[in-house]
C-alpha cells in the first residue's frame, strides 16, 4: 500500500530525513516511535505532501506521490490525517466539519454525505454532537470528530500525528479506543507516545533515530528485545 | 457676509429648513460610500492576497501601492483624479477630457480604501492558525476551496470590527468631495448657509446627519457580527 524509497527531506541546513526506506502492506497498523526530532512527524507529513520531499520516491496505492504531475489534492483524497492540535474548523458545526470535504470535492451528494457523517459520529460515540461547534467540545471529543472528519473521505490510509499528545490524560483513552477500532480496517501509520496503543494495536513498530528507521519489528519483539542501543535507551526513558 | 445676529428662535427654523438639502446630500454620500467600498473590499482582498504571495513580482507592487496610497493625503488623491488626470489625458489626446465628479469621488475613495482594507485582510488571514489550511489540504480540498471555505469565512469574521472603522472613516471622508463640487452633505449645507447666512444651525445640522449615518453603520456591523458569531 505504501512504498517509500530513499526519502530525504531538508529544511534549509537541517537534514531531517536521511534516507528512509519503508514498505507497508494494506490494512497494516504501523507505529512510529522515536524521540522528538527523529523525523517521525516529517515522514508522516511527506506521505500526504504537507511537506514536499527533497528527494526519494513515495508510492501510495499504486500512485507515485513524488511525481511532479501528481497533485496534493489527488493524494489526499486517499490519505486521511489526524493532527495533534485537532485543527477542526471553528466556524463550522461538527456535522459540517465532516461533510465539507466530501461535498466540495464532489465525492458525495448532500444526502449521502450527511448519512455517512452521522454514521461516523455514531462510530466515534458523538452522534448527539452533530449540531455543536468545536468550541463546545472537550479535547477528546474534538479529536474524535477530527477522526470522523478524516474517515468521511473514505481514505485507504490514515495518518495519525501524535493524536493524543495535546489531550488531558483522562481523555486519551477514548481517542485510543477509536483508533484501535480502525486497526485492520485500513492502513494506519501513527506517530504516538502511547506505548499501550503500540503494544496492543500495532502490527509493526518502526523506531526512528536521526532521520532513518533503525528498527522494524513486531511490537512484542521490539519491546522485549530491542536490538539497538538507541532503542534500549528510548524504552528506558519511557518506562 | 452680513453679521449674524444671535437669534436662537431662528435656529430651530433653519435646522428644519436645511434638513431636506442635507438628506439629499446624505443620499449621495451613502451612494458614494457603498460604491467605493465595493471597490475597496474586492480590490483590497486582491491586494492582500498579492501581499501574502511568496513571489516578489506579486508582493512588491502590492506593497508599493499600499505605501503610495497611505503616504499621500486623500484630498490630494481626489484632486489628482478630478483635475490632474483629465488634464494629462486632454494634453496627450489633444481633446478636452473630463470626469464626472461623483465617479471621480467613487474611484478615489474606493482605491484609497482598498489600501487600508488590504491591511485588514492581510492581518486577518495571517492571524489564522496554519493548522487550518493544513487540515483542509489534507482532506483533499484544493487551494481555492481551502481559501473559499476555510480561510475566508474565518478571516472575514475577524475583519468585521476593523472594516467597520474603515467604513465609518470613509463615510466622513465623503465630505472631502465637496471641493470637487459633489453635492454631498457638507456641500449642500454650505450652499444653504451661503444663501441664508444661517451658518451656526447649518453646521449643527451637518454634524447631526453625519452622526446619525455613522451610528447606523456601526449598528449594522454589530448586527452582522452578532449574526456570524460562532456559538461557544
Amino acid at each position: 500500500m505504501i512504498e517509500v524509497t530513499a526519502l530525504h527531506k531538508s529544511f534549509g541546513q537541517l537534514h531531517v530525513l536521511r534516507g528512509v526506506d519503508l514498505k507497508v502492506e494494506a490494512n497494516q497498523t504501523v507505529c512510529l516511535l522515536g524521540s522528538s526530532g527523529s523525523g517521525k512527524s516529517t515522514l508522516l507529513r511527506c506521505l500526504n505532501l504537507l511537506e514536499v520531499p527533497t528527494s526519494g520516491r513515495i508510492i501510495i496505492d499504486g500512485r507515485n506521490v513524488t511525481d511532479r504531475n501528481t497533485s496534493m489534492t489527488d493524494v489526499c483524497r486517499n490519505v486521511g490525517m489526524v493532527f495533534q492540535q485537532f485543527n477542526l474548523f471553528p466556524h463550522l458545526s461538527v456535522l459540517k466539519n465532516i461533510t465539507l470535504a466530501p461535498l466540495k470535492t464532489g465525492l458525495q451528494k448532500p444526502a449521502e454525505a450527511n448519512e455517512l457523517a452521522m454514521q461516523l459520529l455514531k462510530q466515534v460515540g458523538l452522534e448527539d454532537k452533530a449540531p455543536a461547534y468545536p468550541s463546545q467540545l472537550s479535547g477528546g471529543q474534538k479529536q474524535r470528530v477530527a477522526i470522523a472528519r478524516a474517515l468521511a473521505m473514505r481514505p485507504k490510509v490514515m495518518l495519525f500525528d501524535e493524536p493524543t499528545s495535546a489531550l488531558d490524560p483522562e481523555m486519551v483513552g477514548e481517542v485510543l479506543a477509536v483508533m484501535k477500532s480502525l486497526a485492520h480496517q485500513m492502513t494506519i501509520m501513527a506517530v504516538t507516545h502511547e506505548m499501550s496503543f503500540a503494544k496492543d494495536a500495532a502490527d509493526r513498530i518502526l523506531f526512528m533515530d536521526q532521520g532513518v528507521i533503525v528498527e522494524d519489528a513486531p511490537p512484542a519483539e521490539f519491546f522485549a528485545n530491542p536490538k539497538t542501543d538507541r532503542a534500549k535507551q528510548f524504552l528506558n526513558t519511557i518506562h | 457676509m452680513a453679521a449674524e445676529y444671535f437669534m436662537p428662535q431662528e435656529y430651530l427654523h433653519h435646522l428644519g429648513a436645511v434638513l431636506p438639502a442635507l438628506l439629499r446630500g446624505a443620499w449621495i454620500a451613502v451612494y458614494v460610500v457603498v460604491a467605493a467600498e465595493l471597490i475597496g473590499v474586492s480590490f483590497g482582498l486582491i491586494i492582500a492576497l498579492l501581499r501574502l504571495s511568496k513571489s516578489r513580482w506579486m508582493n512588491i507592487p502590492a506593497l508599493i501601492y499600499v505605501d503610495l496610497i497611505r503616504g499621500t493625503p486623500m484630498l490630494v488623491q481626489i484632486l489628482f483624479l478630478y483635475f490632474g488626470l483629465p488634464s494629462l489625458i486632454s494634453a496627450i489626446s489633444g481633446r478636452p477630457w473630463s470626469i464626472d465628479p461623483i465617479l471621480a469621488g467613487i474611484l478615489a475613495l474606493g482605491f484609497n480604501s482598498a489600501a487600508y482594507v488590504s491591511e485588514v485582510f492581510r492581518t486577518a488571514i495571517g492571524s489564522l492558525d496554519k493548522g487550518q489550511t493544513e487540515a483542509a489540504r489534507a482532506l483533499g480540498l484544493n487551494r481555492l476551496q481551502t481559501f473559499r471555505f476555510v480561510v475566508l469565512p474565518q478571516a472575514f469574521r475577524w475583519a468585521i470590527p476593523p472594516l467597520g472603522n474603515e467604513f465609518i472613516t470613509l463615510l466622513k471622508d465623503t465630505s472631502l468631495l465637496s471641493v470637487i463640487g459633489v453635492a454631498e452633505i457638507l456641500k449642500e449645507g454650505q450652499l444653504y448657509a451661503a444663501r441664508t447666512y444661517a451658518i451656526f444651525p447649518t453646521y449643527i445640522g451637518i454634524a447631526i446627519v453625519y452622526i446619525v449615518l455613522t451610528l447606523s453603520i456601526a449598528n449594522v456591523l454589530r448586527y452582522v457580527e452578532r449574526k456570524l458569531k460562532v456559538p461557544t
